[in-house]
């Protein structure tokens, strides 16, 4: 036995435990080895490790993606450039073993794993999945907005037939309702535990599960410090999949970005979660890093024009914006060439990949001539918004497309706006005349998309767009099945209308960056944007 | 008798206090509430509807009239409860109970490293006018006053960590080996020393280093200036001839004359020095990861989490007002005048 392996079996036999001083975590050596041990930075705070509780931020959902089970999960695929990625066309068991969905398609009936226990050793049943989901329904704000998004909006659709029988009754069939429960959201809890800790007020726990989690999860919280912290250990009785290889994972929060790449840089950490463009780009060519960056799914970075701003009601006054835009200096000054190019596509619509590149690209003369037959010829003055929150590269951004609006007769003044109003400004009041947004669809098909972006009142058409067309088709194609014989057809028409009409200018398709220390393996982009660890291999 | 006439003036002191307070949460509740920005949107999240955004407003109690939403807040200040901070999902009261100890112990271990090289500095300037000492002094003064705190935390980051690897990774108060101390003080240097634990002590100390200079360098330079001006001063004036004319030793005249008398404007810099280092702390705790007051305090400003921001502000006033009297009664100490009067 050498020393490392006697080092190794240390940490892991309580024998070894009692021999490192009380108030340390884990022996220096075990970190010096870090193949037990990894270290991931992030930039943002975990502020619950309730993922349905209202207020929770997205960086705490990766509590539920790693500490709790769902029904079913995505399978993974390789990315042409090898890197990994989960497959939102492979549904793939993850509490249930395997699931039948009827003729018609709209009950659903899921026979949960046998031998699936949670962290207190009770047997995960279906009563508990029938609870859970309850829960997400039933609190109200973004669970309950999930939820309903794959047609599950009632407990009532919800039964536990026997304590390994789950059945869902969908009002009509759609294709997002099993992928719905592959999100974070519909996570299962150990209701039991829940309810033993539940008030006549808070029939559903939230006050205890935001600092308990409670499920069969493949990693436990062994402790959480509000915002400095949050340790997970493994659950070496996880059922649902093969046991991660880290023993534990410490996630430690640190804010500034400059010191977050310097602690990649330097190896004190294994992993930096969402760096920056410019980071990702320097970080790639330095030894000992590498740098993963995935395209994400189902969102554009775009510039969106207000159609209750007087000029842009004409669409060719939009159409003259979007000839307009340097596209190709703001991918490489604000992507720092990052991600995929949005434009300069063909100009006929010939496949229903999504994103896809616009038939749009800089051409001053076609603009000038566009905006020349409207009434706006001499130009027009008009402020143009971005979220201070993402300044990162909304801002870079901005700027030149101020210079090339300048180039047509177009004066935009930049304005910026607080992360905490954006929302509210942007998105609620609809009230931003010219604006950057991000939006990204978490249900990766086209016309979930265009469900969010392209319906009048939806929370992403943040331009007050209308077009009853592009209205009847989508709301025809939401729940269609792929396979239907009308979705591809249908599914074009929306993109040619989209393009046509562009109320919402496409720039880029932006990257998830994520930097490792060279040799650690099985990283996965997912589209939540968090890091599931559970895959992750040391090197 | 004369405690009687101290501790009376300690007592109209602290009623003195009140008002002050009452009219600070007055301010500061009308404040939070004129910011921009809808917290209940805020916090129901990205994808939240209409009825989620308005059953959020509803548990935050915003959708009650303002008169009514005072009401309630005094209420449960008066029990003792700050409320909840969303954007970190915990207690306000449980949030400063924690960060305050280590805003409070970065800043104080600052501003004791910082006198102990400030005032000797300045003493040495005083005496030995335009010899290097002084334009050691200068030097740094300019230094200290000239260079924004972000800029030398990450200066001081780059050279130690990254370069020479001196310094522990800079990942806040502690290394991820170590687990912190019992919470005795809150200030881990110290509730490691109580549990006589060596090694979290040593940890502690390394973790704080970094920033305890990066601040220090900042609140040096008012100090120094301070401490040399005050001297030469007192050091010109009739006394201080008088005594040497009286053929006192030289050491006598400069430390029980002349340098008694220098601190009383010494003292008052420090007070003023703590109010705006604490603000400074928020920069170094970015850099540094250092989970303290500062950084959860901009944190909930950026959000409009009014708890959040009421309990910071609250807080703040409290310490200031201690501070205040902590520093009149100093002067009591160093001053003979101060405490002969009435």
């Amino acid at each position: 036995m050498n020393r490392r392996n006697f080092l190794k079996g240390a940490t892991t036999l309580s024998v070894g435990a009692s021999l490192i001083p009380l108030s340390q975590l884990l022996p220096s050596s075990a970190l010096a080895a870090s193949n037990e041990t990894a270290v991931v930075v992030i930039g943002g705070t975990i502020n619950s490790l309730d993922i349905h509780r209202s207020g929770t931020n997205r960086t705490s959902y990766q509590v539920a993606i790693n500490c709790y089970d769902r029904l079913v999960s995505f399978g993974t695929k390789q990315m042409p450039d090898g890197s990994l990625s989960y497959d939102y066309d492979n549904v793939q068991p993850e509490m249930a073993e395997s699931w039948e969905v009827n003729e018609d398609g709209t009950v659903m009936t899921f026979k949960i794993r046998e031998g699936a226990t949670f962290w207190d050793g009770k047997p995960v049943t279906a009563h508990d999945v029938k609870w859970s989901l309850d829960r997400a329904v039933s609190l109200g704000g973004f669970p309950t907005v999930q939820m309903k998004a794959g047609r599950l909006e009632s407990t009532e659709q919800f039964k536990a037939l026997d304590d390994r029988t789950f059945q869902i009754t969908l009002p009509f069939a759609s294709k997002l309702a099993l992928p719905d429960l592959a999100t974070p959201i519909p996570i299962i809890i150990n209701s039991q535990v829940a309810k033993a800790n539940a008030t006549t007020e808070d029939p559903w726990a939230t006050e205890y599960l935001h600092r308990n989690p409670a499920g069969s999860g493949a990693f436990k919280v062994s402790r959480w410090n509000a915002g400095e912290q949050l340790v997970y250990e493994r659950n070496d009785n996880w059922a649902c999949g093969p046991l991660p290889s880290y023993q534990r994972v410490i996630l430690r929060e640190v804010p500034a970005q400059s010191t977050r790449r310097a602690l990649i840089e330097r190896g004190s950490v294994t992993a930096s979660q969402d760096i920056p463009n410019k980071d990702a780009k320097e970080l790639a060519k330095k030894d000992g890093i590498k740098v993963v960056s995935t395209p994400i799914e189902n969102c554009i970075y775009s510039l969106c024009t207000n159609v209750d701003f007087e000029p842009f009601k004409d669409k060719r006054v939009r159409q003259a914006i979007a000839w307009s835009i340097p596209y190709e200096k703001i991918f490489e000054q604000a992507a720092y060439s990052q991600g995929m190019p949005m434009w300069g596509g063909t100009d006929e619509v010939t496949s229903i990949d999504w994103p896809q590149k616009s038939p749009y690209e800089l051409n001053l003369e076609k603009a000038r001539e566009l905006l020349a037959q409207t009434d706006y010829k001499d130009g027009f003055e008009v402020p143009l918004s971005f979220n201070l929150s993402v300044a990162d590269w909304a801002e870079p951004t901005a700027l030149l497309i101020q210079q090339g609006l300048a180039q047509i007769g177009i004066t935009a003044t930049i304005e910026k706006i607080p992360g905490a109003n954006w929302r509210t400004i942007a998105l609620v009041e609809k009230k931003l005349p010219l604006h950057l947004e991000n939006f990204g669809g978490w249900l990766n098909t086209p016309d979930y998309y265009f469900f969010w972006a392209y319906i009048k009142g939806n929370l992403f058409n943040s331009y007050n767009y209308d077009n009853p067309e592009m209205t009847k088709l989508i709301e025809e194609t939401l729940d269609m099945a792929v396979t239907d014989p009308a979705y591809t057809p249908n599914v074009k028409r929306m993109i040619e209308i989209a393009f046509e009409d562009i109320p919402r200018i496409p720039l880029w398709q932006p990257t998830l960056n994520v930097a490792f220390k060279e040799g650690v393996e099985g990283y996965e982009y997912w589209f939540h944007r968090q890091m599931d660890i559970r895959p992750l291999k040391p090197a | 008798m004369a405690l009687g006439v101290k501790s009376r003036r300690v007592l109209a002191r602290l009623l003195q206090a009140v008002p002050t307070i009452f009219g600070i949460l007055v301010v500061c509740f009308l404040l939070t509430r004129a910011l921009p920005g809808d917290p209940a949107a805020y916090f129901a999240g990205d994808m939240a509807d209409e009825a989620s955004i308005e059953q959020v407003r509803k548990n935050l109690g915003l959708d009650q009239p303002m008169p009514m939403q005072f009401v309630t807040y005094v209420g449960d200040l008066l029990q003792g409860d700050l409320g909840v901070a969303i954007s970190t999902g915990q207690t306000v009261a449980q949030e400063l109970a924690k960060r305050l100890p280590a805003s409070l112990e970065l800043t104080l271990a600052a501003l004791l490293l910082s006198l102990v090289i400030a005032i000797p500095l300045g003493v040495l300037a005083a005496t030995r006018p335009n010899s290097w000492v002084d334009h050691l002094c200068r030097f740094l003064v300019t230094a200290g006053v000239s260079l924004p705190t972000f800029f030398t935390g990450l200066a001081l980051l780059y050279v130690f960590y990254y370069l020479l690897g001196w310094a522990p990774p800079p990942m806040g108060r502690l290394d991820m080996m170590f687990l912190a101390p019992e919470t005795v003080t809150g200030f881990y240097t110290i509730d490691s020393l109580i549990a006589g634990d060596w090694a979290l002590f040593k940890a502690s100390l390394a973790q704080m280093a970094l920033p305890v200079i990066t601040l220090a360098l900042f609140t040096l330079a008012p100090i120094a200036r301070m401490t040399r001006a005050a001297m030469l001063q007192t050091l010109a004036s009739d006394y201080v001839r008088t005594a040497r004319a009286a053929g006192l030793s030289s050491r006598r005249v400069l430390i029980d004359y002349a340098f008694r008398n220098a601190l009383l404007p010494v003292v008052t810099t420090l007070g003023m020095v703590f109010s705006f280092v604490l603000g400074a702390n928020v920069l170094v705790e970015k850099v540094f990861a250092w989970p303290g007051i500062g950084s959860f305090a901009v944190e909930a400003l950026v959000v409009s989490d009014y708890a959040a921001v009421q309990g910071f502000v609250l807080s703040m006033a409290l310490l200031f007002v201690s501070l205040n009297l902590l520093i009149d009664l100093i002067y009591t100490l160093i001053d003979p005048r101060v405490s002969e009067e009435e």
